[in-house]
């Protein structure tokens, strides 16, 4: 049972949530102030020209002379809003489909489970690629509204089947007794007992919109003039860095994205134990099974 | 006990249901003949007054949780109608039942399961009273949630208020969801088991706060149980569910005292009760076990169970395990038959004046005759020695 | 019949604690707990939630898990001699706390079976009930041939009121006490002398309980064994034991024989237990039952667990523990002699009934507290 308090100190004690979360700290700390402490402009051009890193370029410079680490910095902010955006609004799709298919069922929740079927068994990656492609304008938001349609069905299939489970549930019929609008039931009562799933769900998804985004920045499908991961990926990419032998260009955001996933997996895992007791070390005393009465 | 017959009948009935039926349609793709369906409730009529608690007992599979969920319009009845005061309740649809549901509350069997774990007991009690627009201010919201708290002798109040289902006992949870129920300020309150999850010294406390609320409020109760002697403490009147059937009723010291139903009479039997042994208890005599049947123990092939409500027997749905079954009883059920002082019950033994034109006509009038009526005598009276 | 079978005592348990280690410190869930059990006797434990019974018998059959540690106490099985069977060792007393894994194994092999509470729902569901029986015997008797485990489990059904059509049968098709009855073969199939029953029946229907419980007794009448029997419903014990212990907080607060509990209890918590169910038949009373709940394992009340919640507490109630002595019984003022050697007069754990702390003795009737 997920019990109220309980919550959050469980995860604050449980190590592979305290990695995870620090990880993902770090990053946030980076993007709000990150970008007011470095001295040189990311997009200015300079004389140095493709410079291995150095105590001047930390990280380097690019083709045109820009510092790789300036870049990184002020593209964290870009990236990391992007990606916390879409998987938020992708997150906010599933629940919205998922609660409400699970528990009006009947007619809705197989107009619902079509569309949800629908996009899970299309290619996202292809998908958002297409769209990217055809969209009249590039930018952040276009690219936040083509994860978000990728990137929510998964989500809300899995939340779909938890909450067929629980609307029949005692507490839900008896706040059906008490006259709570459907809308209350389904987003106070039942909402909160899955928020371990939405929260997994919100994570994994701010993962997939992460790569997905730098994904087709990489390929150009971006704002390419905009500054983040994937755009630094996309010139590294366009200037032949790899041929070039300028491993310092992608090697950082590279190791950005990576270290990013890693801690937002770090912190699915922890909830995922938290909502499968299986997984969950011994913590509880076992308690003789006591009387269980008569059903109805 | 008299002066409350006399009341109970007189009193202005609050809330009625009539032929109320409930079938479960089984999500099965069946190629050939109909879907199939469980028929969890058949035919049920009742009354509800104000102060007074009618008991409904029946054991697991007999469809008096149904029952109460169809009064709550947790359940749309498959047919039959339900009455508040006279008004036939048609609506459909979670904000057309609202003005019901002031009402006529209910009361969970599972207090472990009734309440929300994630939400406080403000909670809980908060929102009926915001629903129902009792509390509009948060001071007086916070003053009707204390004196709710006080009515269900949770004290003190204070403590309560901000505490979570797991932070709480059995009876404390269960003591909550009766004020939650109170809090929307109905005069029908259906109470489905709401003692047997609870430890044995804590039933008679909630058993008696219910009947506090019944008489200082003149509650109208529906007491949902298995348990005979609890409705006979409990509630005036009780009626007898065999298998989606009313199979007896009246006033519960009649229903008792006087079984009529050879299921009642089995039910009773069955029932733990030390003092009609004696100091002798089933002890006394094991070699068979008087109480049962003596159909029962010769087949014992499962026939001590509540039949398949997927496919019931036809008529008297107890016909298979009852030891007087006739051939009339398969084939249809057992019109009421009124005993006098209230007590009704649907049974062929005792049908003297019924005319049916059932097959064995002359076997059945013989028996519905001086015949039935001894059978069922001797039938009493063996129990008795027992 | 009965007073041939009861001829020695089976099992004895003498002052047996259980604490369990928790991160908010020890619970001691089992307290100083001693009783015997006589061949062929059906002994009732009954308790609310939280009160130890399961733990207690957990604790005798060896089966507890680690947060759980059995911290003292001893128990004594003294094995009987079988018909037909090569007991070499009958009437030494077996340390059964000192049992080594593999004699372990063999004891509850031999000697003992246990039904748990949802037993009914243990049964290997893509098994047929006649296989699950055959298997069990095969298990404990290599030697025994497939058709002779047959014949025996057919036997065993029919023993338990189940008809032999059902040998092939499996779990779904049958009904709760069908199930029920299966497991009480299973449990029988070995020929145990001791039965330990946690809440056999609490899942099931008023009428197949009572069917189970007759069956129960006659079993017992007919192979001897003996029964620990526990259930939180005093009602169905003072129907099939023969002797009750009633438990409170972790300890024993009152032993005695069905009729002497039934007449003449003698702890007020016993007194609130009997009448905190209504009754079918007598003047129909207003009952006040027992005020308060039960208490948390973690904070056992002072002195007498049951003080809070007790009418009729004494200053000492409040800082001694009551230990559990034999009473006397209602014609004489002393206990007697039979009663104190045997261990199976009343016992009671309250300072109403010792002299020196109560000099105005017990209350006439403790009944007015809890009837109106």
């Amino acid at each position: 049972m997920r019990e109220g308090r309980t919550v959050g100190s469980w995860l604050a004690a449980n190590g592979k949530v305290t990695f995870g979360l620090s990880i993902v700290f770090f990053f946030i700390v980076v993007a709000l102030v990150g970008p007011l402490l470095i001295r040189q402009s990311p997009t200015a051009f300079s004389a140095d020209v493709l410079q291995p890193p150095s105590a001047a370029h930390w990280l380097g410079t690019t083709q045109t002379g820009q510092d790789v680490f300036a870049q990184v910095i002020v593209g964290t902010r870009v990236s990391l809003l992007l990606g916390f955006g879409a998987g938020l609004l992708a997150t906010i799709v599933s629940v919205i489909v998922g609660l409400t298919a699970g528990y009006f069922g009947g007619l809705v929740d197989d107009v619902l489970s079509l569309l949800i079927n629908v996009f899970l068994v299309i290619p996202a990656i292809p998908l958002a690629i297409i769209m990217a492609a055809y969209l009249p304008f590039r930018g952040p938001l276009p690219m936040a509204i083509i994860v978000t349609i990728t990137g929510w069905a998964w989500g809300a299939r899995v939340l779909r089947a938890q909450t067929l489970s629980m609307r029949k549930r005692d507490f839900v019929e008896a706040a059906r007794a008490s006259g709570e609008s459907r809308l209350r039931i389904v987003f106070v009562e039942i909402l909160p007992n899955e928020i371990a799933i939405v929260a997994a769900g919100l994570v994994g998804t701010v993962i997939y919109a992460i790569l997905a985004q730098v994904g087709l920045e990489f390929l150009g499908l971006g704002d390419v003039t905009t500054i983040s991961w994937g755009t630094i990926f996309y010139w590294a990419q366009n200037n032949e860095a790899l041929l070039l032998g300028a491993w310092w260009w992608f090697l950082a955001p590279g190791c950005c994205v990576a270290l990013l996933g890693a801690g937002l997996a770090f912190i699915n895992f922890g909830i995922d134990e938290l909502a499968n007791p299986r997984l969950r070390e011994e913590r509880k005393l076992k308690q003789p099974a006591q009387a269980k009465k008569e059903a109805a | 006990m008299s002066t409350k017959i006399t009341t109970s009948t007189t009193e202005e009935p609050i809330l009625e249901a009539v032929h109320l039926k409930k079938d479960f349609p089984l999500r099965k793709v069946k190629l050939f003949g109909a879907a199939e369906a469980v028929h969890a409730v058949e035919d049920v009529t009742l009354v509800l007054r104000s102060g007074h608690a009618t008991a409904l007992v029946g054991e697991s599979g007999s469809g008096k949780t149904t029952v109460a969920r169809l009064l709550a319009r947790l359940y749309a009845p498959t047919s039959g109608t339900i009455r508040y005061r006279e008004e036939v309740i048609k609506a459909r649809g979670e904000r057309a039942l609202q003005g019901y549901r002031r009402h006529v509350q209910i009361v969970f069997q599972d207090p472990f399961s009734s309440l929300n774990p994630m939400h406080t007991v403000r909670h809980h009690l908060s929102r009926p009273l915001r629903i129902y627009g009792h509390a509009h201010t948060a001071s007086e919201e916070m003053q009707l949630i204390t004196s709710l708290l006080e009515r269900v002798n949770l004290t003190p109040a204070e403590q309560f208020i901000p505490k979570f289902p797991h932070q709480l006992s059995g009876g404390q949870r269960q003591r909550i969801a009766i004020a939650r129920a109170l809090a929307a300020r109905p005069s029908v309150l259906l109470a489905d088991e709401p003692v047997s999850m609870l430890d044995v010294s804590i039933r008679l406390d909630i058993l008696n706060l219910l009947t506090r609320l019944k008489e200082e409020e003149q509650l109208a109760l529906l007491y949902i149980t298995h348990d005979l002697a609890s409705a006979r403490y409990f509630a005036e009147e009780t009626l007898v569910m065999y298998a989606g059937q009313m199979v007896e009723g009246g006033p519960s010291e009649e229903v008792i005292q006087q079984a009529k139903h050879p299921y009642t009479q089995l039910l009773l039997s069955s029932a733990p009760d030390p003092d009609r042994f004696g100091s002798s208890g089933l002890q006394g005599n094991h070699k068979v076990a008087p109480w049962i049947p003596a159909k029962q123990v010769v087949s014992g092939n499962g026939s001590g169970d509540v039949p398949s409500l997927i496919k019931p027997p036809g008529g008297c749905r107890f016909h298979p395990r009852c030891p007087y079954a006739m051939p009339v009883c398969q084939q249809q059920f057992p019109p009421r038959r009124e005993l006098g002082r209230g007590h009704w019950v649907h049974c062929f033994l005792y049908g003297g004046a019924h005319k049916t034109d059932a097959k064995p006509s002359t076997d059945v009038t013989d028996l519905q005759g001086q015949g039935g009526l001894e059978q069922s005598r001797s039938l009493n009276s063996r129990e008795s020695i027992q | 019949m009965i007073t041939e079978i009861r001829t020695g005592t089976l099992l004895e348990v003498k002052h047996i604690s259980v604490d369990y280690g928790s991160s908010k410190g020890i619970v001691h869930a089992v307290n100083d707990v001693s009783f015997a059990i006589e061949q062929g006797q059906i002994f009732g434990l009954a308790g609310e939630s939280g009160s130890g019974k399961s733990t207690l018998v957990y604790a005798i059959a060896r089966l507890l898990q680690p947060p759980a540690v059995i911290t003292q106490g001893q128990v004594l099985y003294y094995p009987t001699t079988r018909a037909g069977s090569e007991s070499s060792q009958a009437g030494e007393a077996v340390d059964v706390l000192a049992l080594n894994p593999a004699q372990l194994r063999a004891f509850r092999w031999r000697e003992l079976s246990i039904v748990f509470q949802s037993a009914m729902n243990a049964l290997n569901p893509v098994l047929a009930i006649g296989t699950q029986i055959i298997d069990v015997l095969r298990a404990h008797d290599p030697c025994m041939t497939r058709n002779e485990a047959r014949s025996r489990a057919l036997e065993l059904l029919q023993l338990v009121g189940i008809t032999p059509d059902r040998l092939h049968s499996y779990p779904h098709e049958l009904s709760g006490g069908m199930r029920q009855r299966a497991i009480i073969a299973i449990a029988l199939a070995l020929n145990s002398k001791l039965i330990i029953m946690d809440e056999p029946t609490t899942a099931l229907d008023v009428v197949v309980q009572r069917d189970i419980l007759a069956q129960i007794l006659r079993l017992r009448n007919d192979l001897g064994f003996s029964v620990i029997f526990i259930t939180h419903d005093l009602s169905l014990l003072l129907e099939i034991a023969d002797t009750i212990a009633i438990m409170y907080a972790g300890r024993i607060v009152e032993m005695g024989t069905r009729e002497e509990l039934l007449r003449a209890p003698r702890h007020p918590y016993t007194y609130g237990l009997l009448h905190s169910f209504p009754k079918l038949h007598g003047p129909s009373r207003s009952l006040r039952g027992i005020p308060g709940s039960p208490p948390d394992l973690r904070s056992i009340p002072s002195g007498c667990a049951f003080h809070p919640r007790c009418s009729f507490t004494l200053p000492a109630c409040h800082t001694v523990v009551p230990a559990l002595l034999p009473v006397a019984s209602e014609k004489s003022k002393a206990p007697s002699l039979e009663a104190l050697s045997s261990g199976h007069g009343p016992c009671v754990a309250c300072h109403l009934y010792t002299t020196e702390l109560n000099p105005g003795g017990p209350p006439e009737r403790l009944e007015s507290e809890y009837v109106n």
